[in-house]
């Protein structure tokens, strides 16, 4: 009796639940002039009555899912021996994992005892009765929810406002999860934050010059006190995205130009969707192609010049994203190269000015607060793309503004402090946390300004 | 250009002006259309190098270098009921010897021994599995060589090269030469490449591991943001009262599709892994972080759709007596349904290619087995691509190139679903 097979069963009853308020519809009105009488199309009376069974028996069916475990495991502690309920916290969740091994029937780590064994079967017994109990629990909250029904359904019954109601909640539950998602994001990287500026004070992270995560393991190795300012982080990610933004700003703006003011019909029918290409493509693909292609050509091409440049230089992995976020800029403008009034072009190009002079001095001055906006949202894209960086910078913390060096970016230590193995008491661990704190702060106000000002010029035309 | 002239002259004069000008505006004028040229040249350009470049280092791991044995499977080492005690490495080394008996030195035997893969011994182990009448018999079996092997029969290895600097030294190459001669050594199609998990050997790993863990995050995916997005983009284009609550909730939905997906990947680990401790590295998982990433895309796309049908359709079947969720549901939903599958298929494309959020929930570690449901340990095809881009060896590289591929593959097939789908049932009203 798995959790699955249990909601399959819930599913079930309340298909089952439908069927039968239909026919209870249809049969209390038999003789009396049949489906017309009743308030409700006869669907309406079996939706109800599904929604009875379901919507209770599927909250308490979520509920006991999340207690469960906890429930059980406190249980099967208060049965454990003294000797082993005297242990510290830290051995007696050891000691518990051990438990759900045997449960699971994994390896364990301990040697197998009896005392394990006993706690073990307990907590399998536990866990069936649990299960058996939620079973049971369900099937009567359906029938007795489908017996009220089928007494409760009446003609005058108004089963289709109820059904309604019951949907619009739905409807807004659907819909405020968005906030319920902001809220879980703020939250999570907040807590570990939190927990990481009571170890490193938040000046220290926020102005310092040195960022070496790596804390010994030993007490005695060397460097065993790791630094956590990230300024060189910071500088790292400005200078990637700058160079990023140098690339994609001009060619995406002057491809939407062309693309919007020059190019015929059957130009812009193949060039737009070969530009939409290089959007849809994973950023996986760019890391590699950062990696393989780019790097190997921007070093060799150095070499030549008897310049000496990093195979991870911030120059291959910006100039990639530079390429990604070109279709990005690229339809962010044409959108508001095409929201400017033809009444204006007109006007220009009547007093005898060229197109590229009407497009110069009316159209993109006219378009300005939308591109911007544009650049914003692409600039906070460029701050948090990670695969290319990760597959393409490095992971040395050099505070250089030179794009021929090695820099690592905020996405980069995120992504190598957390991959592997975590402990969540360390400062490693929790400074990635405190990075994305910051990452998300930094996006957030990037998109509200640049989504405000997008908002405003779109309603200046219109 | 306009500076204010004397007017009795001054019309000459403009004229003049202008005319001396004109050259010179013109001459703008091109070379500003030459840059907007340029610029989509330029993007062109990159998108056709970067499909080049990955196609022409990715074509050749669809074939694989086999070497032919002469194996003799001794009875006396082969227990029909015992297989997985036989002693395959051993009828492998011996066949290989066999093929050069002038080979004596155990270094040399060594360096001849690592041309075949270590796959080897496994693939003859499947077949004595499969045909436990052929025990006692002699057989000829392809199987596996390494990836060196590989490399330099693919030409990726060059031969003239002097011998340090190469893989393979001089001898093994003779070796291989000798092979060619007989006939023993060819190029297959790689079927290893699609039915494999993943692998520390080049010539042993597969996607099919990595494409099982796509397909069950997806569906999670699927299942849980497409009801979601549809009820959400119905709520807020339909019923929402214009109110300051309904501005919190489109704020925040337009905020969250530009939120980097990585901090969607470090809720994910805070929240699904540490708060409600659900299995890590699962796809479970996986498609909850990605519902969460994709759904904004849906909304937006969903609401879109339902803008575009007009209120006339509204109007009439509220006018013939129709509730207002009967009106929304059987009438601006189905007109609405196409545009919002191309906005879900567009977003579960993007979520097939989404990498980073993953990292953070464990589904980078190396697994061989293949997963068979949600909750098992997996990898995603993305994830496997940026393991496999790590991995120093010369074989992996092109098996990175060739994974890329079958995910664009899968993108393709994906987006031409979605413009399939806006151009049959797309309405002009």
């Amino acid at each position: 009796m798995t959790p699955t097979y249990i909601l399959i069963i819930l599913l079930l009853l309340s298909t089952a639940g439908y069927y039968l308020g239909r026919r209870r519809a249809l049969a209390v009105v038999e003789g009396t002039g049949g489906p017309k009488v009743l308030h409700s199309r006869p669907v309406y009376y079996g939706a109800l009555t599904a929604l009875w069974c379901a919507v209770p028996t599927l909250f308490i069916f979520s509920f006991w899912l999340v207690c469960e475990s906890t429930v059980i495991t406190d249980m099967v502690l208060s049965k454990l021996p003294e000797t082993i309920q005297s242990l510290p916290a830290d051995r007696l969740n050891l000691v518990m994992n051990d438990i759900k091994n045997l449960v699971n029937g994994n390896i364990v780590s301990g040697e197998e005892n009896a005392d394990l064994q006993a706690a073990a079967d307990y907590y399998q017994y536990l866990r069936s009765l649990s299960q058996g109990a939620l079973f049971v629990l369900i099937s009567v909250i359906c029938i007795g929810a489908v017996s009220i029904l089928q007494n409760r359904i009446r003609p005058e019954l108004r089963a289709r406002n109820h059904v309604e109601r019951v949907i619009y909640y739905i409807l807004i539950a659907c819909s405020v999860l968005a906030i319920f998602t902001t809220i879980g994001i703020v939250l999570s990287v907040l807590y570990e934050s939190i927990r990481f500026f009571k170890i490193i004070p938040v000046q220290d992270f926020l102005f310092g010059l040195k960022w070496s995560p790596q804390t010994a393991i030993r007490a005695d190795q060397v460097g065993s006190s790791g630094a956590f300012g990230a300024i060189p982080v910071f500088i790292g990610t400005l200078l990637v995205s700058a160079i990023a933004m140098i690339v994609a700003v001009p060619v995406g703006l002057m491809s939407a130009i062309y693309l919007s003011e020059y190019a015929n019909r059957k130009f812009r029918a193949y060039a737009k969707p070969l530009l939409e290409i290089l959007a849809g493509i994973p950023t996986v693909v760019y890391g590699f192609f950062a990696a393989l292609v780019v790097a190997p050509v921007i070093r060799d091409s150095g070499a030549l010049m008897g310049l000496d440049i990093s195979s991870e230089s911030a120059m291959a992995a910006g100039l990639v994203m530079g390429v990604m976020i070109i279709p990005f800029v690229s339809s962010l403008s044409d959108d508001v190269i095409n929201a400017v009034p033809q009444a204006l072009r007109d006007g220009a190009l009547s007093l005898g000015s060229t197109q590229s002079e009407t497009i110069r001095h009316i159209v993109l001055p006219a378009a300005l607060p939308g591109i911007v906006g544009g650049v914003l949202l692409a600039v906070s894209r460029a701050i948090g793309e990670t695969m290319i960086v990760v597959m393409a910078a490095g992971l040395s913390a050099n505070l250089t503004l030179n794009p021929l060096k090695t820099v690592t970016t905020v996405t980069v230590q995120i992504v190598t402090l957390l991959v592997g193995d975590q402990e969540f008491d360390s400062p490693k661990t929790l400074a990635a946390f405190a990075l994305g704190l910051l990452l998300f702060v930094v996006t957030l106000i990037l998109n509200v300004i640049a989504l405000y000002v997008v908002r405003k010029y779109r309603e200046q035309y219109e | 250009m306009n500076k204010p002239e004397n007017t009795t002259s001054g019309s000459v004069r403009t004229v003049d002006l202008v005319q001396k000008g004109l050259a010179r505006r013109y001459k703008a004028e091109k070379r500003f259309r030459r840059m907007g040229l340029c610029a989509i040249s330029f993007s062109l350009l990159c998108l056709a190098v970067l499909f080049i470049s990955i196609f022409g280092s990715g074509y050749s791991a669809f074939q694989q270098t086999v070497i032919e044995l002469d194996i003799v499977l001794d009875p006396s080492g082969l227990n029909p009921n015992n297989l997985a005690g036989a002693d395959f490495n051993g009828l492998v080394k011996t066949a290989l010897y066999n093929m050069f008996p002038e080979v004596k030195d155990r270094g040399e035997k060594k360096k001849l021994l690592s041309l075949l893969s270590s796959g080897a011994a496994y693939k003859l182990a499947d077949f004595v599995k499969a045909h436990p009448d052929r025990i006692g018999k002699a057989l000829s079996l392809w199987v596996p060589a390494d990836d060196d092997v590989d490399m330099l029969m693919k030409g990726h290895i060059n031969r003239n090269l002097p011998e340090t600097e190469r893989r393979l030294n001089d001898q093994q190459i003779s070796w291989i030469e000798a092979l060619e001669e007989q006939g023993k050594i060819k190029k297959k199609f790689n079927t290893t490449f699609f039915t494999a998990g993943d692998s520390r050997e080049p010539e042993l790993a597969g996607i099919w591991g990595a494409t099982c863990g796509s397909f069950y995050t997806l569906v999670i995916t699927l299942i849980l943001s497409f009801p979601i997005g549809v009820a959400a983009a119905v709520y807020l284009e339909e019923f929402a009262p214009k109110n300051r609550f309904t501005d919190i909730i489109e704020v925040n939905i337009n905020n969250l599709a530009a939120v980097p997906s990585i901090v969607f990947g470090l809720l994910g680990l805070a929240v699904f892994l540490n708060f409600f401790e659900l299995p890590r590295s699962s796809s479970l998982v996986g498609g909850l972080v990605l519902t969460l990433m994709t759904l904004p895309t849906i909304i937006i796309a969903g609401r879109a759709a339902l803008k575009s049908v007009p209120p006339s359709i509204r109007e009439a079947a509220l006018g013939v007596g129709a509730s207002k969720t009967q009106m929304v549901a059987h009438h601006v939903l189905p007109l609405a349904m196409p545009g919002m599958l191309t906005g879900t298929i567009i977003g579960m494309a993007r979520a097939l290619g989404e990498t980073a959020p993953l990292l953070m929930i464990g589904m980078v570690a190396f697994i061989v087995d293949i997963p068979g449901g949600f909750t098992d340990p997996s990898t995603a095809l993305p994830v496997q691509i940026f393991l496999w881009a790590d991995s120093p060896e010369r074989g992996f590289m092109e098996k990175t190139s060739a994974a890329i591929m079958v995910l664009l593959v899968f993108l393709v097939i994906m987006n031409s679903a979605a413009v399939y789908l806006r151009k049959k049932y797309e309405k002009r009203w």
